[in-house]
């Protein structure tokens, strides 16, 4: 009990000394992930947009998998985008392996499906509600994705949010094509798995306690962000 | 009442009449074995405003969403001005529909959804003349869904307007809405008529209908009754039913919930 206690007094030492290193690791950590997430949004919004607009042969199936890939495990992702890296690999060429740009890719692909998944649900629900009037106005397939996009904005925003949760907490993925290598591919829980299993514990309870206030930041913004969204009637 | 075009705005009278006659022929829809509208065949021109009434079931929002091309037939032909229902066609129209669809948007912002071709200043100045034509200046940075029911109609109307179309289809605009309320779309509508617009108009209230329209087309059981000039219809409709309906007498036959 005292142990633990002194470790959760040191941990809490660290943060709030401003520690180099930790903060370092922290900074590469919210790098990799937001950038994850703003390019997965790229891919995932238009592209659940589509889903939930177009029929065409073969949509359920494509919103099936989808729905599956929702729960891509990372370390398969991780393994997967490390054939792809590999030296011996089709993108090997580039070298990114062990990069954080090779993080970024991972997760990318981990938390794209989520988002797409995600915005197709709440979309689909919304395009019911349009569809009509949309086709009154003889709006375009594009005109109708972009106006679905910007009208469901708050709930979006949650999926993306749901979306860096997580990125921001998965370890399976950069772990095997970052390598975990200090300076240079070290995210929090990366660097939590290393340091509980070196017996380092005050520096893993500390980036512990980041992880979760993070996690209570973004469960704070998407209850903000659905409030914000009721009181417009937006939601 | 009738105000001519005078904002120079309206397209020419004659480019807009290229869009008429509508001529339906044999026009049928079914679902699930039932035949909602049966062999319907009529004409119309380009001019005034049309009224559909008809009760409760008869077939009336159907059939506008046909005539619009929301829905496809089961059988039979529409053409507008000679050319089928295609996107072109219903681009050149407009519809207000029984609950009106208000974007996740402010009350301005939903009118420049569909102003979006027209350049800046072109489109401020067209903004703030269909508000204050609505009477919805006041209000318009209210997100559009927490107006009222008559606001929300008026703004449903000044967007589809906003399109300048040919043919303006109006599913009830006025239902449940208080006198002055119903005054005021009334309006609305008489101005988006002197634009030149043809109007299609479903109403159960009979005093509208006398108010505004220049003839009616009474549907009954997913037909047409009777297609008459407004003075002669409610003088002496041409049909049991419609005069059971005007006199709110129930005709038992008419209806198909009961
Ligand atoms: N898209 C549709 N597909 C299948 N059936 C429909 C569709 N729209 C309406 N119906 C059915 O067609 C019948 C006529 O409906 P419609 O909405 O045209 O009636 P209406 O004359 O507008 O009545 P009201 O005055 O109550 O609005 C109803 O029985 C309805 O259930
Ligand atoms: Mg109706």
């Amino acid at each position: 009990m005292s142990e633990s206690g002194s470790i959760f007094s040191l941990a809490l030492g660290l943060v709030l000394s401003g520690d180099a290193e930790l903060w370092s690791i922290i900074a590469l950590s919210l790098r990799v992930s937001l950038t994850a997430v703003a390019l997965a949004c790229l891919i995932g919004l238009p592209l659940g947009a589509f889903l939930a607009v177009v029929r065409f042969p073969g949509r359920g199936a494509a919103v099936a998998l989808l729905n599956a890939f929702m729960g891509l495990p990372p370390v398969v992702v991780g393994l997967f985008v490390y054939l792809m890296l590999s030296r011996s690999g089709p993108l090997g060429v580039f070298g990114l392996l062990y990069t954080p740009a090779a993080m970024i890719v991972a997760q990318t692909i981990l938390v794209t499906p989520l988002i797409a998944a995600l915005a197709r649900q709440s979309l689909a629900d919304l395009h019911g509600e349009y569809d009509e009037l949309f086709r009154s106005l003889g709006l375009s397939t594009g005109a109708t994705i972009a106006a679905l996009i910007w009208d469901g904005r708050y709930s979006l925003s949650t999926a993306a949010l749901a979306g860096f949760g997580r990125a921001i907490a998965e370890v399976g993925a950069v772990i095997i094509v970052g390598g975990n290598i200090e300076h240079v591919t070290r995210v929090m829980t990366t660097t939590i798995a290393l340091e509980t299993s070196k017996g380092n514990l005050a520096l893993a309870m500390a980036l512990g306690l980041i992880l979760i206030a993070l996690a209570l930041g973004v469960n704070a913004a998407v209850l903000a962000l659905n409030r914000t969204a009721r009181r417009l009637a937006y939601a | 009442m009738l105000k001519p075009p005078d904002d120079g705005k309206a397209r020419a009278v004659a480019d807009r009449a290229s869009i008429f006659p509508l001529e339906v022929s044999r026009l049928s829809f079914s679902d699930r074995g039932r035949t909602l509208i049966d062999d319907v065949s009529f004409r119309m021109e380009g001019r005034g405003i049309t009224i559909l009434m008809g009760a409760n079931g008869a077939g009336k929002s159907l059939l506008m969403r046909l005539l619009h091309g929301l829905l496809q037939p089961t059988s039979g032909t529409i053409t507008w001005g000679g050319r089928p229902l295609d996107v072109e066609v219903r681009a050149r129209q407009a519809m207000v529909f029984q609950r009106p669809t208000m974007l996740r948007r402010s009350a301005e912002d939903n009118l420049r959804f569909v102003l979006g071709h027209l350049p800046g200043p072109a489109q401020d100045a067209r903004v703030e003349e269909l508000l204050a034509d609505a009477k919805l200046e006041h209000i318009r940075k209210t997100p559009a869904r927490l107006l009222s029911g008559g606001e929300q109609q008026r703004l449903a109307i000044a967007r589809a307007r906003a399109t300048d179309p040919d043919v303006l289809f109006l599913d009830e605009p006025s239902a449940s809405f208080d006198p002055a309320s119903t005054f005021a779309i009334e309006e609305l509508i008489r101005r988006v008529h002197a634009d030149g617009t043809k109007i299609i108009l479903i109403t159960h209230n009979v005093g509208q209908a006398r108010r505004l329209a220049d003839d009616v087309v009474f549907v009954s059981r997913g037909r047409i009754d009777t297609h008459q000039p407004a003075a002669e219809f409610f003088a002496k409709p041409r049909s049991r039913t419609a005069r059971a309906y005007l006199e709110g007498r129930l005709d038992l036959d008419a209806l198909d919930y009961l």
